[in-house]
């Protein structure tokens, strides 16, 4: 039994185990979903559908994620989003930018607004919370000024990268081809990483997983990549997988590396963690800082150039309580309010569980307004479930699922002291600040 | 009555899961003395404490509690203080914001229907303040107060409440020589006016000097119960019981091989970050040579951690001059980037404050200052982080499964160690220390001075700030004394002794340093 529970904490990864507690509910929403619904949430569709609306989320999310393990939040990602949006629309509507161009802009604009929060948040330290709850104001009132309050639609050109497709070719076999290349590639990529991770980890003489655990891994990833290529690959014609979804998956797979590999991410960590022990160890607090902020407006200039294109144009309300949608995800995802903990793969499960249960619930008929009591309700139970894990010592979901062996158990009395449930003993701040003028 | 115990825990045994952490201890605790506990961190005290003052509630743990003759089952900390145990924990639970008075009544304000009376409290709370020597007003915000000032309010506080039986984890372990003394001599005025009380400490001579009785607990069981009366007791003998053999040295046996002075800081001055006219560091001057140990004595807030963190890239205060040499040229450090990268290193007083992230595992931590020297481009090499990890974890013997584990769940002592890892990576010509054996045991700190011995036998300079004079004069090859934020004296290991120091470490009388 012993060697078996071993082998289930290493498939569930050690670290960060509550995101897998998600997967598993997400995995239960979807099924209770598709069941309710007869079908329809599985439906190839349907899915394509959530994929080009909710893609925005996993954008945010992303870079919400970074704020959020750095001690910082931004509220104002929906109103950056908007601001971005209907720049990059006017250009094409009245200076009638290219569409690559357009794109090029509403970077660049991302950019200048993150530069300009960040600028207040790590070189004047004023709150992200303030800063941006200013930028939430700022940005929308700009997206207004801008687009006169009206809504400027966007061309065709465009608007593929919201509601386009991987183009089609080769011969019909009744699938999307360039999704099945998709998919294959992945699958492959899948194989490979698992491989090469074991190998590593023999390398490193580090605790390796039983061979039947990779095995495991393997054909429960693989499924997953096989069914979801299915399911794009058989959509209506002229459908395959959207390229929405294709950006976003670049991001995911970009921003994991960064945060979990390099020196950069490190110091992410290292600032939300202890950010005084941080600059303490050479860390340049104000550069991640006003990194970070760039990075996550840039990001909203991603979500909202997507979403005009899905739109097909650029609105006063556009992003509208978006920043409540990344907020979320991130923190079912779980990561912690005081910082320091959060991974990217989280967030993403996170914004999938709220995405599926909005998804879910109206395909259920239910009225919006009872769908946002839900999502709410959603979210603290999610939270206070991590929460309630962590004062019991109970890492995870798994935990229940194997109790009294799922868990390492301590071995010395130091370790089960930790283990009891203690308060939130944060040091005296000002003590620190005073130290630390620099930080 | 006289000398019937006041307290008595009979076959105490208390599990965590897997882990046995008290395992039948009994203990006697006489009406009206001063009855010490003493042991190695991870022994088992503090978790004694806790059952006693029902933080672990009845149920969870086997055994009796006899108090005052009756047997007590607190299911929570408000029972027990409510029959009279009063219990002062190692971190202090006061509110920096709030007054003394508002801190000494919080949770228990007097008054009627939620409205405090202010008149009494105030008058009490100048009582309270009186009874434990402490001549502040009782208006004054606890954030303007030091650890020793802190310390009493805490105390006066376990004071109002009806206290039979006062228990100090701790209390000296972040007060100078005068405040610790202080509250000893506190301790013992209680003991005349008939309260009893329990102290744990790692203190040993403090505990030598002030307690009737000593209880030595080891991995969780009782080893004896000494009465410092009869039993002729001194630390060695205390030291014996606690490790289970005796330590013939405190100190690793060392010989000197001091090179050239290569290190220098010149006319150093800087600022209090907050109160301008105020200077922490005044035209200071010292040096270090190659493979010396050097120490660094003062009373807390004399402006040793100042001076260090302010040489370590600007890290505290206002630089207002100064320059800092090595190797006969003047380096540029501006920021804790530029000190690390010209091989200073700055092991911090407070290592869970300023010293790692607790959410890191042992191997994100070692390496956490120096990731340069495993990543290109920016990308961390995984394989050379964990080897690196794993030979650090060797090589200072941190007990622990893996480099995976985290660091919030390792002793203070092998905390301690991961912290010496992460400077130690970054292969620092100079590394100043700062308390680095604040709050761990006897073995562990043998331990990390022969990790510091290590080091000046590879040719680096050692900065050894500490409050035990005994430590310092027992590692140091000259000692540097500092007082009101200037350096006053420097002695060599053959001139220097307490009385030598503690003359330097008083005295506003600049003699400046010998060249």
């Amino acid at each position: 039994m012993s060697k078996f529970t071993e082998g289930v904490r290493t498939l569930t990864g050690g670290r960060g185990i509550s995101q897998y507690s998600m997967i598993i509910a997400l995995v239960v929403i979807i099924v209770l979903f598709d069941i309710i619904t007869g079908g329809l949430t599985l439906d190839p569709t349907n899915v394509i559908n959530m994929v080009q609306q909710y893609s925005y989320i996993l954008i945010l999310a992303i870079g919400m994620v970074m704020l959020i393990i750095a001690g910082h939040i931004d509220l104002s990602v929906g109103s950056v989003a908007a601001f971005v949006g209907i720049v990059v629309a006017q250009s094409m509507a009245v200076w009638h930018f290219p569409p690559a161009l357009a794109m090029l802009l509403g970077l660049v604009t991302g950019a200048l607004v993150g530069a300009w929060q960040g600028f207040w948040v790590a070189f004047v330290r004023v709150p992200a919370f303030i800063v941006t709850l200013a930028g939430m104001l700022i940005f929308r009132g700009l997206n207004q000024v801008i687009g006169s309050s009206t809504a400027v639609p966007t061309p065709d050109s465009y608007n593929w990268i919201g509601n386009g497709f991987l183009p089609d070719f080769g011969p019909d076999f009744g699938y999307s081809n360039p999704t099945l290349i998709l998919g294959l590639i992945v699958l492959v990529a899948l194989i490979w990483s698992e491989i090469r991770g074991r190998r590593k980890r023999i390398r490193m003489h580090a605790g390796v997983a039983p061979m039947w655990v990779t095995v495991v891994k393997i054909v429960i990833l693989g499924g997953v990549t096989v069914f979801a290529t299915y399911l794009f690959s058989t959509g209506r014609v002229g459908t395959s997988f959207p390229v929405v979804g294709i950006i976003a998956g670049v991001l995911i797979l970009i921003y994991t590396f960064v945060t979990s590999n390099t020196v950069f991410g490190r110091h992410i960590y290292a600032l939300g963690g202890n950010s005084s022990a941080a600059v303490l160890s050479g860390v340049k607090s104000r550069r991640v800082n006003f990194l970070l902020m760039v990075n996550m407006s840039v990001l909203a200039a991603v979500a909202g150039m997507v979403f005009i294109g899905n739109a097909q144009a650029s609105g006063p309300f556009d992003g509208t309580n978006w920043e409540l949608d990344a907020i979320a995800a991130v923190f079912v995802g779980g990561a912690a309010i005081f910082g320091g903990i959060g991974t990217v793969p989280g967030s993403i499960i996170g914004a999938f569980v709220m995405a599926f249960l909005s998804n879910g619930l109206s395909l259920m008929g239910i009225d919006s307004s009872w769908v946002s009591v839900i999502r709410g309700l959603v979210l603290v139970a999610a939270v206070a479930f991590d929460v309630y894990n962590k004062t019991q010592g109970r890492p995870s979901f798994i935990g229940f699922l194997f109790k009294g062996s799922g868990r390492k158990k301590p071995t010395t009395t130091e370790e089960a002291i930790e283990a009891q449930p203690q308060g939130i003993d944060k040091p005296l701040g000002d003590k620190v600040d005073e130290r630390l003028p620099l930080s | 009555m006289a000398n019937a115990p006041i307290l008595e825990m009979r076959e105490i045994t208390k599990r965590f899961p897997g882990v046995l952490a008290l395992s039948d201890v009994s203990m006697t605790v006489t009406r009206g003395e001063i009855h010490a506990i003493c042991g190695e961190n991870g022994a088992g005290k503090s978790t004694l404490m806790k059952v006693l003052s029902g933080v672990y509630p009845y149920g969870t743990y086997e055994g009796e509690i006899i108090f005052e003759g009756d047997e007590v089952r607190f299911s929570n900390t408000k029972q027990s203080e409510n029959a009279g145990i009063a219990i002062i924990h190692q971190e202090l639970a006061l509110i920096p914001e709030l007054s003394i008075t508002e801190n000494l009544f919080l949770g228990n304000e007097p008054g009627r229907f939620g409205v405090i009376d202010w008149d009494y409290a105030q008058s009490r709370a100048a009582e309270l303040l009186d009874l434990v020597g402490l001549k502040e007003d009782p208006d004054t915000q606890i954030k303007t107060l030091g650890v020793g000032k802190q310390q009493l309010i805490e105390i006066a506080k376990a004071l109002h409440k009806d206290v039979k039986l006062l228990i100090l984890d701790e209390p000296t372990a972040a007060l100078n020589e005068s405040e610790s003394q202080h509250l000893l001599d506190l301790i013992a005025g209680f003991k005349k006016s008939g309260m009893t009380s329990i102290m744990i400490s790692h203190k040993l001579n403090e505990i030598e000097q002030i307690a009737d009785s000593i209880t030595i607990i080891r991995d969780g069981r009782t080893v004896e119960t000494l009465n410092v009366a009869t039993d002729g007791v001194n630390e060695d003998r205390i030291i014996r019981g606690m490790v289970g053999r005796s330590l013939e040295n405190r100190f690793p046996d060392r010989t000197p091989r001091i090179g050239e002075k290569f290190f220098e800081v010149r006319d150093w001055t800087v600022q209090h970050p907050l109160d301008p006219d105020r200077l922490v560091c005044k035209n200071e001057n010292f040096f270090v040579r190659r493979g010396e140990v050097v120490g660094f004595a003062g009373l807390m807030g004399a402006g040793r951690t100042e001076l260090a963190m302010s040489v370590f890239g600007r890290s505290y205060g206002t630089y207002l001059g100064g320059t800092i040499h090595k190797d006969g040229r003047e380096i540029k450090v501006a920021n804790v980037h530029d000190a690390i990268s010209n091989g200073i290193g700055y092991v911090s007083e407070d290592r869970k404050v300023l010293g790692l992230n607790l959410l890191d595992s042992i191997k994100r931590a070692t390496v956490s200052a120096g990731l340069g020297k495993i990543s290109s481009g920016g990308v961390v090499d995984a394989l050379q982080e964990y080897a690196v990890a794993e030979d650090y974890r060797k090589r200072l013997r941190i007990k622990a499964n893996s480099v995976e584990d985290g660091v919030g769940k390792l002793s203070g002592g092998n905390q301690q160690k991961v912290v010496l890892a992460k400077w130690m990576f970054t292969d620092p010509d100079v590394l100043i220390l700062d308390e680095p054996t604040r709050g761990i045991d006897v073995g562990a700190k043998y331990e990390i001075y022969t990790i510091i011995n290590e080091l000046a036998a590879q040719g680096k300079g050692v900065v050894l700030i500490s409050s035990e004079l005994p430590e310092l004069l027992g590692m140091s090859d000259r000692i540097y004394t500092i007082f009101e934020g200037q350096i006053t004296n420097v002695l060599s290991a053959e001139e220097a002794n307490p009385e030598s120091l503690m003359v330097s470490m008083t005295s506003t009388r600049k003699t400046g340093p010998a060249a």
